[in-house]
Parts: structure tokens; C-alpha cells; sequence
């Protein structure tokens, strides 16, 4: 990484001296920094320093003397906060879940964005723009939104999918055991495929149509274009749609906690943020603070590893 | 700009024989059957609101029974004292105002990093670019235990401040200002005299409106899809928005709220939000192509 930012930072260098030089440049900086401080202020004070606050509060534990009569006492611990969410079943087990529930529902996601996106841009797609309204339609009911109206969808006693699954046979409540995965990752697909196809779909039409036309002149059909044309060139594309989507179900929060209210299959610590909240809940603060810094920590190392990858994978070809 | 706001402009001449009429019908097919997938629950939603808790039970979920939606509106905004309409003011005040502010803030700061070459600029962005890649739900408990040390719990601010910061929304504007707004209008506007913050409110302000669009309704989305924040940081209920209110309607199903009122209340919640969309969704610009299409 150190290799790809430094001949950047030099040339900045070269030009911020070149700037200086030139009898504006001073001004231009102050209006830089003045351009930026607003949302500095705010970025500092509202992002960096709860990271700064939490990595603190990882380090402590609140040690009661005696028989709890004296002032609690907050006592610096080291990485032993670190040592007891690591070994603590519940919190690994939310951990692997979502590991789990991304192995699985991303790539799938992720496949049925990729195949609709050509669909809506190949010669043969009919009624575009009624399909992108709709496509786009989850994006309006986001988060929590959609997650009560799943939670109601899934309910046996009102559910129409559970009523149409009888009358065909199945006796299913999905709600319980092992079908709650399903159940999650069918709330996740229902809110961002759309939104990822649509992001996908924009790359594809930022293709020359030259470059298609050259496939097809050459003999080569539509899926054989779309295979050796237009996937290469949306590339940059799929990989964000697919690391914002891993970040997602990192955070997976409000799918889980509203059906937690309608099913006993998940537990309060369903997912690695519900096992923080309930650590916040019972007042474990310090414990809280280094699950938080854990999982953020993870998810960060995932995301920013991956885009790096691909950045060096794309140099490369 | 407007081959990119309007994606839906035929970008491609007549492709006459391209298509078997199977593989055309295929096709349909396929995007039909998705596009039913999507719509499905949100008519089931739309039914739903119309109907009396007991025909909930007892009628298809997915057809109209006895015409009730008036009744339900009703219900919903008398339940416990009409606080459902503060609900959704509070919603309002957090999401526009938190967005609107959030864009504002998004677009100087995003403008900053793309023309002005000032020492650290790359780290700035970096940093900035790192913080994007940890979504807010990460946020919300540290927040909490800094504002709970602070005293700041249970106020407006405490969910509207954080509101104001979208990381992603300056990574945006930084790539809409770097391939939209051209280094030779700046100079233009100074050598007219015009001041640094002049030209950027009547010169690129203007330019990087649709952009802005996307930006504003990202952090809409991301306002109102953070449910944590609020849930940790208000505990009395005039202060809720509408998606934590409704969560605890959901919650108390059993308890003495109806069905029909919390699916009537979710429908009417999102009501506005699906109207605002489908009336912005022209505007609306996948910024994460136009950042990786680079």
C-alpha cells in the first residue's frame, strides 16, 4: 500500500510548493481548510472520537471494592476485555452467523443483481423503464421499514406466503429453527438487489456499444458478449456493489431484532451488533466497547482488503 | 450531465436483429418474475392498511376485503394520545434536516478535496475514504457510552448530530466535482474577482445539483435506516422517530395494540418516502459506478 500512495504524496508535495510559489496559493489553502473545517469539526467529534473513546473504554473495567459498598473504581485491564469477548460463546457464535448468512447470501445476491443488470441492458429488454422503477421501489422502505412489514409477511397467522405454502402441502413456519436464516437473508435480497442491479446497470451503459457491436460482428452471441465484454468492463463495479454488501451484513442489525420481538429462534445475540447491544443493555460498557472495536475492526480489515486486492488485481490485467 | 441524470435515454441505436423472440420472452420472464418479487409485499402492505384487524386473519392477504383504511388512519393517530404524528414529525426533523445538512456539509468539504491542492490532502481523503468502509450501526454504541458520559442522551441532538456526518456523501461530491465542474470556470470566476466561497455557492453549487440529489437521499436512507442509534440514545417516547415507534407497536402486538394499526402505520410511514422517490428517482445517480468507472 505504502508503494501506490507515496509517488501521490510526492507529486502533491511538488505541487503544493508550486502553489506556494504563486501568489494566490495561500489564500486558496485557507479556503481549502475553511471549505473543510465544518465537516472536520464534526467528523473528528463524531466519528474519530467515539473510535478514540471506545478503544479507551476497551481497556478499563469497572472493579467494585469490598462488598460493593466503596465508589466503583475503574481499573485498567489491558487487552483482558478483548480476551473474554473472544471467549465468549455467544459473541463468536453471532460472529460466525453472519459469516455464515454473507458466504451465502451475498454471492447469490450478487449473481441475481449481475444477470438482471445485463438482462435490462441487452438489445432484448422491453419496458426499461417501468423494470428500474420497480427495481428501486425497496430502496424507498429502507432498514426498519421493510423489516416490519416482513416481520407481519412471515407471521403464520397472517402470513400469505405460509397460507400459499399449505396449499400446496408444506406446513411451514418461518419463523422457526433453522428456516430464520432463510427468512433474514430473503429480507436482505428483497432490499438490495435492486439497488445493487441498478448500480451494476449504470456501469454496463457507461460501455461504448461499439465495443458490443465489434463482439457480435465478430459472431459472438449475446451471452458471449455479456461474458467477455461486459463483465470485465463493470469489474470496478461488482466489487464495490460486493464489499459494501459484505459490510452489510457485518452490520446486520434491524432484519434480526424485529423478527427477535416475533420468534424465539434468535436469540437476543443473533448478530455480533445485537450481542453489543445487549452487553450496553446490562451496563457491561467496557465489554461493549471492545466487541464494538472487535467487529469494527474486522469488517474494516475485510473491506479495505478486499478493495486493495482488486485494485492491485485490476492494475495487474 | 444530462446523458448522465437521464440513464434512461436510449444510449444505443436500434439493434434490429440482435434476439431470438425465445430468448426475448425469456428475458421478459425472468425480470417480470423479479419485478414480482419486489412488488409483491409492498401490495401485500397496501391491502393490508385497508383492513380491519379481524379480516387481517381471515380474508386472502392478497386481495381486498371490506374497505377499513379510513377507520385504521384513524386508529393509528389516536393510539396513545396521536403520537404518531409526532413520530413522524420527529422522523422529518431528523432525516430532512440531518440530510439536507449532511449535503451541505458533504459538498464544501467534497469540493475542498477535488480543486484545492493543500498539504495533506490525500491523507484527509484517505482517512475520510477509511471511514466509509465502517458503516454507521458501528458507530452507534461508542456514540452512546461518549454521550452518555457527556449527558447528552435523550435530546434531539443526540441523534441529529451524528446525523450530519456522511463520509460517503463527501467521497461522492469529491467524485462529482472531479468530473463535473471544470478547472477553467474556477479561474474564470476569479479572475472576475468573484471570492472563493462566491464561486462555489453560484458556480458549483449549481453544476453539482442532481449529484446533490443522490447524496441527499443516501443519507435520507441512512438516517432512517439507523434504527440502533435511536433506540440507544432516546428512551422517552415523544423524542422517537417513526421507525423506533413502530418497532414498539410491532412489539406490543399482543399487548393491546391491533394489527391493523401498526400495518396502517407502517404503510402511512413509508407513504411519503416511496411518493418522494418515485419523484426523485430521475435525479438519482449511482455514485459508486462514477467513483470506480475511473
Amino acid at each position: 500500500m505504502a508503494t501506490t500512495i507515496a509517488p501521490q504524496q510526492d507529486s502533491h508535495v511538488v505541487m503544493a510548493r508550486r502553489a506556494r510559489r504563486r501568489s494566490a496559493g495561500h489564500r486558496r489553502t485557507r479556503s481549502a481548510l475553511l471549505f473543510l473545517t465544518p465537516f472536520g469539526i464534526l467528523f473528528c467529534a463524531l466519528m474519530l472520537a467515539p473510535i478514540g473513546y471506545a478503544l479507551a473504554q476497551s481497556l478499563f473495567r469497572v472493579e467494585r471494592s469490598g462488598l460493593g459498598l466503596g465508589a466503583p473504581k475503574n481499573a485498567f485491564v489491558g487487552f483482558s476485555n478483548y480476551l473474554a469477548a473472544l471467549q465468549d460463546s455467544a459473541f463468536t457464535a453471532s460472529l460466525l452467523r453472519v459469516v455464515l448468512i454473507g458466504l451465502v447470501q451475498v454471492p447469490l445476491m450478487m449473481g441475481l443483481a449481475l444477470v438482471l443488470a445485463l438482462l435490462l441492458d441487452s438489445a432484448v429488454a422491453r419496458l426499461k423503464r417501468t423494470f428500474r422503477l420497480i427495481y428501486f421501489l425497496p430502496y424507498a422502505l429502507p432498514g426498519v421499514s421493510a423489516a416490519i412489514m416482513w416481520s407481519f409477511l412471515y407471521q403464520p397467522s397472517i402470513s400469505p406466503i405460509t397460507a400459499a405454502l399449505s396449499r400446496v402441502g408444506l406446513d411451514v413456519d418461518l419463523l422457526s429453527g433453522n428456516l430464520v436464516y432463510v427468512a433474514i437473508a430473503n429480507m436482505m435480497t428483497w432490499s438490495y438487489t435492486g439497488f445493487n442491479m441498478l448500480v451494476i446497470y449504470s456501469a454496463l451503459q457507461a460501455i461504448p456499444t461499439e465495443l458490443g457491436e465489434a463482439g457480435r460482428v465478430d459472431g459472438c452471441g449475446e451471452w458471449r458478449v455479456a461474458w467477455h465484454i461486459k463483465i470485465p468492463a463493470v469489474r470496478p463495479a461488482l466489487v464495490l456493489t460486493t464489499i459494501f454488501s459484505m459490510i452489510g451484513t457485518a452490520q446486520l442489525y434491524n432484519d434480526p431484532e424485529i423478527l427477535h420481538q416475533v420468534s424465539p429462534a434468535i436469540s437476543s445475540s443473533f448478530t455480533p451488533i445485537m450481542a453489543v447491544q445487549e452487553s450496553t443493555a446490562t451496563n457491561n460498557y467496557n465489554a461493549a466497547a471492545a466487541q464494538s472495536i472487535l467487529l469494527a475492526a474486522l469488517t474494516f480489515v475485510l473491506s479495505f482488503g478486499a478493495l486493495k486486492l482488486s485494485q492491485r488485481k485490476e492494475r495487474q490485467s | 450531465m444530462t446523458a448522465v441524470t437521464r440513464a434512461t435515454a436510449p444510449n444505443s441505436p436500434p439493434r434490429g436483429r440482435q434476439g431470438t423472440p425465445a430468448g426475448r420472452t425469456g428475458a421478459f420472464i425472468v425480470m417480470a418474475l423479479f419485478g414480482l418479487y419486489t412488488l409483491v409485499p409492498v401490495w401485500w402492505l397496501l391491502v393490508s392498511s385497508t383492513k380491519s384487524s379481524n379480516d387481517l386473519f381471515t380474508t386472502n392477504g392478497l386481495w381486498f376485503a371490506s374497505l377499513n383504511f379510513f377507520d385504521n388512519l384513524v386508529d393509528v393517530f389516536k393510539q396513545q394520545d396521536g403520537i404518531f404524528a409526532r413520530w413522524m414529525l420527529n422522523s422529518v426533523i431528523y432525516c430532512v434536516v440531518g440530510a439536507t445538512g449532511s449535503t451541505i456539509l458533504s459538498a464544501m468539504a467534497g469540493y475542498s478535496l477535488a480543486k484545492y491542492p493543500f498539504r495533506g490532502r490525500n491523507l484527509v481523503a484517505n482517512i475520510i475514504l477509511g471511514a466509509v468502509l465502517v458503516p454507521p450501526v458501528m458507530f452507534a454504541v461508542p456514540l452512546y457510552l461518549m454521550a452518555s458520559g457527556a449527558h447528552l442522551v435523550n435530546t434531539y441532538w443526540a441523534v441529529l448530530l451524528p446525523a450530519l456526518v456522511s463520509p460517503f456523501g463527501v467521497y461522492l461530491c469529491r467524485v462529482y466535482v472531479e468530473a463535473s465542474v471544470p478547472d477553467e470556470l474556477l479561474e474564470a470566476g476569479r479572475i472576475d474577482g468573484s471570492s472563493e466561497a462566491r464561486i462555489f455557492w453560484q458556480v458549483v453549487l449549481p453544476i453539482l445539483a442532481p449529484g446533490l440529489v443522490t447524496v441527499f437521499l443516501y443519507q435520507f436512507v441512512a438516517i432512517w435506516s439507523n434504527y440502533l442509534l435511536p433506540v440507544l440514545m432516546l428512551n422517552s417516547d415523544t423524542l422517537q422517530p417513526v421507525t423506533v415507534g413502530l418497532a414498539n407497536w410491532r412489539e406490543q402486538v399482543n399487548g393491546g395494540i391491533p394489527y391493523s394499526v401498526t400495518i396502517t402505520g407502517s404503510f402511512v410511514s413509508v407513504l411519503p418516502l416511496i411518493v418522494a422517490f418515485l419523484i426523485l428517482q430521475r435525479y438519482w445517480r449511482t455514485g459508486l459506478a462514477a467513483g470506480s468507472v475511473k
